[in-house]
């Protein structure tokens, strides 16, 4: 059975201004162990659908509307608070973009790793000190027992990030769901944290969700990747094939406009156009009015993500058919 | 280019914006509606009436609402509604009057000692935190001891109290305006600095110091009140809320009415200034609203 | 080397650290900026990389007077900046400008875009009513925004829009130099991509020199003729773009192009081997010697005793590091 099985996740935004259809969908699959990551621009859904998972999306105004997600056979999305509670962090553990602000300034970082040990009654006093200590030494905080007793003000960007990590693992969960966990660092750092990640999961034995806007940071960590836009899923294969050869016109798009560190043109591609509104309904792909290769047949018909090749599909109408070659 | 200009799309100010989230909440509304009311029947209704607030009639004594009296009279056989409503506009000037001198200090100190900064700042805001430590009560009984019981003087020492708390709010938004990307633009434009802080500082203070001037007013009535049921503020045969309140309590079992209508006006327009108040905050700061 | 337009010699900008409550005596100095020397030709564009506290926003301000330099002097097309009065300063200005990272808090939001760039082009000159709104559009038109949208506040468009018109506002005062401080750091991907397009464009039509300042190596790769690494306050290496990224001589520098270099599973075995360790150091107490070498990974003894000189090892490409012969095989 996998680990976490994600099917038809739909969530939308009630606003004043109209519904919000933030997540349409949405569907992937985690065994034990695999790392899968999620890249997006800004508005692709990408957050909103991990945020679901959890229960974390405030509703009102967000709805989780239809999907199940089961993990290790049990639906999160129709679970009771209760029962979420005790997933989140002992089983299911999430570390954020900034740190800063997703650590508690009021407590020093001994109290906060020790709280997923005491609150899920994993150990007593003592000895959740004890794997406290071991757990931010993991991480490579250098100094750990003197700076174990400090506040999260005192330490830089990239130790703090480490922090949070060992509080998302410490209770050794199952899955590690990480978003955007290096936008905010320095590249050197976000180098030293991606390698951490890895370490950890390969050493534990950890599935990981990472999210980003950044295809080469996810195709560092994970082995595989999807690509969303709009709400959707429009692409989903290994990581180093769609690093290489990406079967999805906006998976290209967001390969070309980042500048490469070899080539230096005379001028970048550019998108055009603008990301869709989700509070308009949109028929046929979403894609389309900025897609290079669409034609009439993107806007009527029925878009889905469908397998291409093996362990690739694309949502792309054009690749399903295999009219066009993206690359 | 005559086009550009008659082609050019009306933006949407962040005070449109506000006032239209303004709008959409409830109870401000309700309160603005309510204080407009209020405000329009102290001002405009004594000249209406055919009583006026002193004009005492010791016959009749504490008389229980009538069709002569609607509510009723005081123990002098004063009118009470001409009273209320009279009181009305000695509460809402003190509350305006006392709020505009304490907006005034408040702002001023506030802005010097925010764009100072360094020493002159420390010290500026030191002094304020010693004044924070003064018995208020103290202080105005002395004042009012010291120069007699003057109107004038009454809201002058309130408003030199409640400065305090409105120069804090104004330095707050200062220092961290100072820091604001496009101040430094502005320097970097090579603005001179009078137009950096008319044109870019305060149109950004006035956001939050809105908000606290409503909120100061229902402090500074609740301040005169006091004062007045004390017997150091507003002296009969004026009247204010507080006066009457004081009177009314005095008279609690004979003449309930005495004490039930000063009260009931006095709180709904307490209530009315604090649901602005809120509704201002949340419809001024995006992150607070609640939709 | 053409006629140089911005000099800096051995600048300093340090922030002291002040206790105490009447009477503030110094207990010791951020050193954000510890003795830059560079000079920039008319036209050339220089990017200058480094990670969060290497002092390269400082440097901006300094350069750009915003902040005084504790040592040193910033020359502008010959003049330095500190010979000049007050008033004389605030009419220098127009020369050079800066565009700042974070494009919502660098637009005033209770101003329109009209009004905004109305009162840039207004700072330095007077120009009549009815050629503002002429010189307004032309200006918009250069940054690729529609004049219609000239009424609109800032929150009414989005980052890389906003992003445009303080592009628009800096050129309204017709600078020479254009100072970018991590210009597309907050814009998406998709974004960044078109901000960059303009800046190269506008630097070639009109002319202007321009410092790119990023912390990412491939954006300031595409715009730069030079990049200069700065780590610590300090120049740790300096030459032609595309030499600096691909024979790079310092360590730092090397470990920020593998850094770089995330998710190409072609060079994933060469990047492992050069991961720093520990984290960018603060500027309150930089190392002794070298200021990099507590991390370096060919640190020898000698390194946190020298601080090492500048010294050109190719054409043009210079760098600050006793071992460079030896970690390069040169």
């Amino acid at each position: 059975m996998a680990l976490l099985e994600v099917s038809g996740l739909r969530t939308a935004f009630h606003t004043r201004d109209g519904v919000v259809r933030a997540v349409q969908d949405v569907s992937f699959r985690l065994e034990r162990g695999d790392t899968l990551g999620i890249v997006g621009e800004s508005g692709s859904g990408k957050s909103v659908a991990c945020l679901s998972l959890l229960g974390l999306i405030p509703q009102p105004p967000g709805r989780i509307e239809a999907g199940k997600a089961l993990f290790d056979g049990e639906d999160l999305l129709r679970s009771p608070e209760h029962a979420l509670r005790r997933i989140r962090g002992r089983r299911i553990g999430m570390i954020f973009q900034d740190p800063m602000t997703s650590l508690n300034p009021y407590l020093t970082v001994e109290e906060q790793l020790v709280e997923p040990l005491l609150i899920h009654g994993i150990a007593g006093r003592e000895a959740a000190a004890a794997t406290a200590l071991a757990a931010l030494k993991e991480v490579g905080v250098p100094d750990a027992e003197a700076r174990i007793r400090d506040y999260p003000h005192q330490f830089s960007g990239g130790m703090r990030q480490r922090v949070m990590i060992a509080m998302a693992l410490i209770a050794k969960p199952d899955l590690l769901i990480a978003d955007e966990p290096t936008t905010a660092l320095d590249v050197t750092v976000q180098a030293q944290i991606l390698e951490l990640i890895e370490h950890e999961q390969s050493e534990r034995r950890v599935a990981v969700i990472l999210i980003s806007h950044d295809l080469a940071v996810v195709a560092e960590v994970c082995d595989h990747v999807i690509v969303m836009y709009a709400g959707r899923v429009v692409e989903s294969a290994p990581a180093a094939t769609l690093f290489r050869a990406p079967r999805h016109p906006y998976t290209r798009a967001l390969q070309l406009s980042r500048p490469a560190l070899q080539a230096a043109g005379s001028e970048l591609y550019t998108i055009p156009g603008m990301p869709p509104d989700l509070a308009r309904p949109m028929s046929g792909c979403a894609f389309a009015p900025r897609c290079e290769f669409a034609t009439g047949d993107c806007t009527r018909s029925e878009v889905r993500l469908e397998g291409v090749a093996p362990e690739h599909a694309s949502a792309c109408l054009r690749a399903q058919r295999g009219e066009i070659r993206v690359t | 280019m005559l086009e550009a200009a008659q082609a050019a799309e009306p933006g949407r100010s962040l005070w449109q914006d506000a006032w239209a989230r303004l709008r959409r909440n409830r109870m401000a509304v309700f309160g603005g509606a309510a204080l407009i009311v209020i405000a329009g029947l102290s001002f405009f209704g004594p000249l209406l009436l055919s009583h006026s607030y002193e004009a005492q009639n010791l016959v009749l004594g504490a008389a229980p609402p009538s069709g002569e009296h609607l509510l009723g009279t005081d123990k002098l056989g004063r009118d009470q509604l001409a009273r209320v409503l009279y009181g009305g506009r000695v509460s809402l000037l003190v509350g305006l009057a006392a709020t505009a001198v304490s907006l005034t200090i408040g702002l001023l100190w506030g802005c010097t000692a925010g764009y100072l900064g360094g020493r002159v700042d420390a010290v500026m805001m030191r002094t304020v935190d010693i004044l924070y430590a003064l018995p208020f009560t103290i202080f105005v009984i002395l004042l009012m001891t010291v120069f007699g019981r003057n109107f004038i003087l009454l809201f002058v020492a309130i408003g030199a109290v409640e400065w305090l708390t409105m120069a804090r709010i104004v330095r707050g938004q200062v220092l961290a305006l100072k820091r604001q990307e496009f101040i430094e633009a502005a320097i970097a434009l090579g603005l001179r600095k009078r137009r950096i802080i008319v044109r870019h500082m305060i149109p950004n203070v006035l956001g939050p110091v809105a908000v606290y001037t409503t909120l100061t007013i229902p402090a500074v009535m609740l301040l005169e009140a006091f004062l007045s049921f004390l017997g150091l503020g507003v002296q009969p045969p004026m009247s204010s809320w507080g006066l009457l309140i004081k009177e009314g309590a005095e008279m609690m079992e004979e003449a309930p009415w005495l004490l039930l209508y000063p009260a009931a006006f006095f709180t709904l327009t307490l209530f009315s200034l604090n649901f602005l108040g809120d509704g201002l905050r949340d419809a001024l700061d995006v992150r607070a609203s609640k939709d | 080397m053409r006629e140089p337009y911005l000099e800096l010699r051995h600048v300093k900008t340090h922030f002291p650290i002040e206790r105490g409550f009447l009477a503030r005596h110094r207990v010791g100095a951020v050193k954000a900026v510890d003795g830059v020397t560079l000079t920039i030709a008319k036209g050339e564009v220089l990017g200058l990389v480094g990670e969060s506290g290497c002092g390269k926003s400082t440097l901006a301000r300094t350069i750009l007077r915003l902040v005084p330099p504790t040592e040193g002097a910033v020359l502008l097309g010959g003049r330095n900046l500190a010979d000049l009065a007050a008033e004389e300063l605030r009419a220098a200005r127009a020369g050079f400008q800066m565009i700042f990272q974070d494009p919502f808090a660098s637009l005033n939001p209770r101003m329109t875009v009209h009004d905004t760039l109305a009162e840039a082009i207004q700072a330095h000159r007077s120009v009549a009513p009815a050629e503002l709104s002429d010189e307004i559009a032309s200006l918009l038109a250069r940054v690729g925004l529609a004049a219609r949208f000239s009424r609109k506040y800032p929150h009414e468009f989005s980052g890389g829009q906003r992003q445009r018109i303080a592009v628009a506002r800096a050129l309204a005062v017709r600078p020479g130099l254009i100072i970018a401080d991590e210009p597309v750091s907050a814009l998406d991907v998709s974004v960044q991509a078109q901000i960059i397009n303009l800046l190269a464009q506008l630097t070639r039509e009109l002319g202007l020199t321009m410092v790119f300042i990023s912390h990412d190596l491939a954006v300031v790769r595409h715009l730069s003729h030079r990049i200069a690494v700065m780590y610590l306050g300090r120049i740790v290496e300096l030459g032609p773009s595309a030499e600096v990224l691909e024979r790079p001589l310092h360590p730092y520098t090397r470990a920020l192009v593998s850094a770089a270099q995330l998710g190409d599973p072609d060079r994933k075995a060469a990047r492992k081997r050069v991961l720093l360790a520990g984290d960018p150091p603060s500027p309150v107490n930089p190392p002794a010697g070298c200021a990099f070498h507590p991390r370096c990974a060919y640190a020898i003894e000698e390194c946190s005793r020298i601080a090492p000189q500048f010294e050109a090892f190719r054409p043009g490409h210079e760098a600050a590091c006793i071992r460079v012969r030896q970690i390069n095989a040169l």
